[in-house]
């Protein structure tokens, strides 16, 4: 698999020199660091086969603006010490236009002051808010902040008079930045947060603590925040221990594959996305949903699996870049400026509005509501 | 703390305990035969619980188990034929050393066919929510499915190993390789049955705890390690202090969140096979003249 895949794009990318020599335009070369392999593939993987669809895609059109684009995938099996190496041979070696991915937080961190010396664009698929916060010139991230999840699940817990709930989180970074955030954010929307346990990624059963936490009768709802398959665990134990209190998980619960994997105990779960989950009973008038539609058709005909919104965010990376480049040019600072002033530009994760002091560019209402119904994704509407 | 919570507690315990025994015993059979211990045990738990998944696509549920079972099984013996086989005479650390290596080859390979998603087998019994009450106890039917194989199993093996010729020849093996061969056993062919056997064991393991663990395709390092723990716990080669081990085990990881956090709850394994291997390396239940006399 992985090796056609580098095949197809060796030779999108021979096809695209060809042309090149033929037309006389540029080529675009864009690498991306993704963790296509190991513990984070299951975001690296999706990004991965989204970009090299839209080059394709790009490229059998003609290119933008009539320059082919070459995608370089460097997989950096979510290690940083790989992320770095990847950057400083992609800036120094390949000379690239422009950096997409990584694909977590971590990664990001550690390359980012590469890139900023470097004067390369970096478009991040990593959640964490710190990416952007403060605004480094170089570099952009595409998925929604943790913090706008949280808001919004606390704002939901408000209007259903949930005041008294218990956190639990993975101790991954994901799980740890998620917990932070809830519990930073818990008083501004009266919250009280009255116990907080960290479970290991591989925990195999949480029957346990689930049993600690219903023992606190005050105990009103839990919120779950994690990326690993205790997201699925913790739903079934609490539904087999006969609680029944409200769970809420994180943005990291957008992949069918977990509802699938906790069935029955899935129903009722409520947590943000974006709102590729939910493409196709969007509202005819959401600038989003034409997009949103044509990708997720895209994307499940060709690899035959559904599409998740980790994905969406190489697509918004990619789909950004190649916006600007058509606007401004091939001028690495142009470009860079280009998207910086994007505006009211529809993407998977939101509408995009960047600024020179917001590099994320999206606002909270890039999330909706879910909640699983029938194992489906369906908005949730309230009780 | 509530007489509730603490049978909910207790139970959840005992989930745990079975969960690790039953991946020990695989540990102890090969020891049993080559004082080695296999730490690609893990492995074939994930390969049991993948194969079978992939099964069920196309045949019933419990053929998809057998079938799983029976190719976990073949596995085990290819790997013990290209891998462990034919070294002359090898150390045991040595041996040791190529099932860390098989266990890492065996999970790349495992990631390469099914990917890194998560799968399980569906319940035996009713569905996810489904609970069966005891008291004031709720838990999934599951878990009796768990209890139940595992009672089988280390009932079955104590027959084996106690009753039949094969059982005693694999015992005589362990216990000193080279009388073994004088007596006119042929060594190499209890080695390979005896990975067969614990390949078997794991993959049937890995079937029926799928629907309560997950199957991925790096789930078998921290069941190893939870395995090997209760495995010195019990004293290596005995499957029913296994059992019993895997049991203490589980229960103190239950009853420790009530102390401290959640995310302690493998430094307590961790530190209890340590303390074990500084005091009593051969187990709660082993015997320390019977351990003396073993290479390992």
């Amino acid at each position: 698999m992985l090796k056609k895949a580098i095949l197809a794009v060796a030779a999108v990318g021979l096809l695209s020199f060809a042309g090149l020599q033929a037309a006389g335009a540029e080529t675009i070369k864009v690498g991306a660091i993704l963790a296509v392999t190991g513990g984070a593939s299951f975001l690296g993987g999706p990004e991965a086969r989204t970009l090299e669809m839209l080059v394709e895609e790009v490229n059998a059109k003609g290119g933008i603006n009539g320059n082919k684009v070459e995608l370089v995938i460097k997989d950096s099996a979510a290690s940083t010490e790989k992320a770095i190496s990847f950057a400083k041979q992609l800036i120094e070696e390949e000379k690239v236009f422009a950096i997409l991915g990584p694909s977590t937080s971590g990664e990001t961190f550690k390359i980012m002051k590469i890139a900023e010396d470097g004067k390369t664009i970096l478009l991040s698929c990593g959640a964490a808010e710190q990416i952007v916060n403060p605004v480094a010139k170089y570099v952009f991230k595409t998925p929604q902040k943790d913090s706008f999840a949280v808001k919004k699940i606390y704002g939901e817990m408000k209007k259903m008079g949930i005041s008294k709930i218990a956190v639990v989180a993975g101790n991954t970074g994901y799980g740890k930045a998620g917990k932070g955030q809830l519990l930073k954010i818990a008083p501004e929307f009266g919250i009280e947060v009255l116990a907080t346990e960290v479970y290991d990624k591989k925990a195999t059963d949480l029957s346990a603590v689930v049993a600690k936490l219903m023992a606190n009768k005050d105990i009103q709802a839990v919120v779950n925040w994690s990326i690993v398959p205790a997201q699925a665990i913790i739903a079934k134990n609490m539904r087999q221990a006969g609680w029944d209190v409200p769970l809420f998980q994180s943005h990291g619960f957008g992949n069918i594959k977990y509802v699938e994997a906790a069935g029955a105990a899935a129903e009722g779960i409520i947590f943000p996305a974006g709102r590729l989950l939910v493409a196709d009973i969007l509202p005819d008038s959401d600038p989003q949903k034409a997009l949103l539609l044509k990708y997720k058709k895209d994307y499940e005909s060709k690899f035959k699996e559904p599409a998740s919104t980790f994905g969406g965010h190489a697509y918004d990376a990619f789909m950004i870049l190649a916006k600007a480049i058509e606007t401004a040019g091939t001028d690495k600072e142009k470009v860079r400026d280009a998207i910086e002033n994007l505006k009211k530009f529809p993407g998977t994760g939101g509408v995009f509005n960047f600024s020179a002091e917001d590099h994320n560019g999206l606002d909270m209402d890039a999330f909706v509501m879910l909640t699983v119904k029938d194992g489906k994704f369906v908005l949730y509407e309230g009780k | 703390m509530t007489l509730d919570l603490f049978f909910q507690l207790l139970f959840a315990g005992i989930t745990y305990g079975i969960i690790y025994a039953i991946v020990a015993i695989g540990f102890n059979i090969i020891y049993n035969t080559t004082g080695i211990i296999n730490f690609a045990q893990g492995e074939f738990v994930m390969l049991g619980g993948m194969i079978s998944i992939s099964l069920l696509h196309v045949v019933p549920l419990p053929v998809a188990i057998f079938g799983a079972v029976l190719i976990t099984m073949i596995v085990g013996a290819l790997i013990e034929m290209v891998f462990i086989r034919w070294l002359d005479n090898p150390s045991v650390l040595r041996l040791i050393i190529i099932t860390i290596g098989l266990s890492i080859l065996i999970r790349e390979v495992a990631l390469h066919i099914w990917g890194e998603s998560i799968r399980s087998l569906p319940y035996f019994y009713g569905n996810e929510i489904t609970a069966v009450q005891f008291g004031s106890v709720r838990f999934s039917p599951q878990i009796l499915w768990v209890i139940g194989v595992c009672g089988v199993v280390v009932a079955g093996l104590s027959l084996f190993f106690g009753y039949t010729s094969l059982g005693r020849e694999m015992r005589a093996c362990s216990a000193n390789r080279r009388a073994a061969i004088l007596c006119g056993i042929n060594t190499r062919n209890m080695v390979t049955f005896s990975f067969m056997l614990s390949a078997g064991i794991g993959a049937l393991a890995g079937c029926v705890m799928s629907p309560i663990t997950y199957t991925q395709y790096d789930i078998g390092t921290g069941l190893a390690l939870k395995g090997f723990t209760v495995a010195i716990l019990g004293g290596l080669g005995n499957s029913m202090a296994a059992v019993a081990a895997g049991i203490i085990l589980g229960i103190l990881e239950a009853f420790s969140i009530t102390i401290v956090p959640l995310a302690f709850q493998d430094a307590i394994a961790i530190t209890l096979l340590l303390i074990m291997l500084f005091l009593r390396p051969h187990g709660l239940f082993g015997s320390k003249e019977a351990a003396g006399l073993k290479e390992f």
